[in-house]
């Protein structure tokens, strides 16, 4: 059993890329959402209560066009859908969690899901904590320090938005490269690209997203199928 | 738009995100996780982030100038960069950096 001290240490040293990388994405959040003419407040609130990197910079865009409780709810769903199988894995892990397990699940983001799914003796539920927890506060200082600096110099340069397509291109290529079958990957594109030309860019995600979920079970349908006739 | 509506879609958001994330726990707690939803917790979490990538893209236009070019050269940064390195923080940077240029200086 490690000491407080030594949690500490080793939870400070695992979260540094994390917090490298929510510093700067917090910040370029805080600052296109001050953009969009929501303050240091409304940051602070979001980071804290919401706590989803992605999530947050697409409500932007709801918030900023006055979406409908409708459209929220359904495009949270949907953005943030894939929170559902982080849970599922990390069900066994923290079992026995007690009175820390509560926010060990509510502050579950895609970062700290990677850092608390691996396998380690040294791993206990008060380290989880304190992943959790420093990933936590690097995110909601990250966008108040944005949204704050983007208030005292007005300071939003055009196409610092790009730095979510980034994100996302990086999760992307990182999947893409640890895997060896890609057909997951090229189904999520090209059913929203067909999508996004159908429907258009306002009103495309919903469809891709039942398209996504239907052509993945028919696919898992036909395997399934082709397996038991390999059986034979 | 009102404040209070801005507060009701942020609760909104808020709520059903930390159902999501509680949702798991509170069915299969107990149970053994049925093949079929290990099967979508498998492949969706690939076929999402396709997704988002195109989501952010959405805005695009081909048809009209600069023709997507931006975009194309700041993914294909990103994209061979991480490839190269697999350094997350660089190759967001670096891409994020370039298309800013791209569509201050260049394309405007």
């Amino acid at each position: 059993m490690n000491s407080l001290k030594q949690d500490i240490r080793r939870a400070l040293k695992a979260t540094f890329p994390v917090f490298s990388g929510y510093i700067v994405l917090g910040f370029g959040f805080g600052i296109v959402l001050h953009s969009k003419g929501f303050g240091v407040l409304w940051a602070l609130c979001m980071s804290l209560f919401i706590y989803a990197g992605s999530m947050q910079y697409v409500a932007i865009d709801l918030l900023s066009g006055g979406a409908s409780v409708i459209t929220m709810a359904i495009t949270t769903v949907l953005v943030n859908a894939r929170h559902l199988f982080y849970g599922i894995s990390m069900i066994d892990k923290y079992k026995g969690a007690g009175k820390m397990k509560p926010y060990l699940i509510f502050a579950l983001t895609d970062e700290t899901y990677s850092l608390v799914c691996t396998e380690d003796e040294d791993n206990s539920h008060r380290y989880h904590l304190l992943v959790s927890l420093f990933n936590h506060i690097y995110w909601v200082s990250g966008s108040v320090i944005g949204a704050a600096v983007g208030s005292a110099f007005n300071f939003a340069p055009k196409g610092i938005d790009f730095a979510l397509t980034a994100l996302f291109v990086t999760v992307f290529v990182e999947q893409w490269l640890s895997s060896k079958d890609h057909t997951a990957a090229i189904t999520g594109v090209l059913s929203s690209v067909i999508c996004l030309i159908i429907f258009g860019a306002d009103s495309f995600l919903i469809p891709a997203m039942l398209v996504i979920t239907l052509s993945l079970t028919v696919l898992r349908f036909i395997r399934q199928r082709k397996g038991d006739k390999n059986d034979d | 738009m009102t404040d209070s509506h801005s507060a009701l879609l942020i609760a909104v958001c808020a709520v059903i995100t930390a159902a999501l994330r509680f949702i798991p726990f509170l069915i299969f707690g107990k149970k053994k996780t049925p093949p079929f939803i290990s099967y979508l917790g498998k492949v969706l979490p690939f076929a999402i982030m396709g997704m988002l990538v195109v989501f952010c893209l959405k805005g695009t236009s081909v048809t009209s100038f600069p023709y997507g070019i931006p975009e194309l050269i700041g993914v294909l940064t990103v994209a061979v960069l991480h490839i190269w390195k697999r350094k997350t923080l660089l190759s967001i940077i670096a891409g994020t950096v370039i298309y800013i240029l791209l569509v201050n200086f260049v394309f405007i």
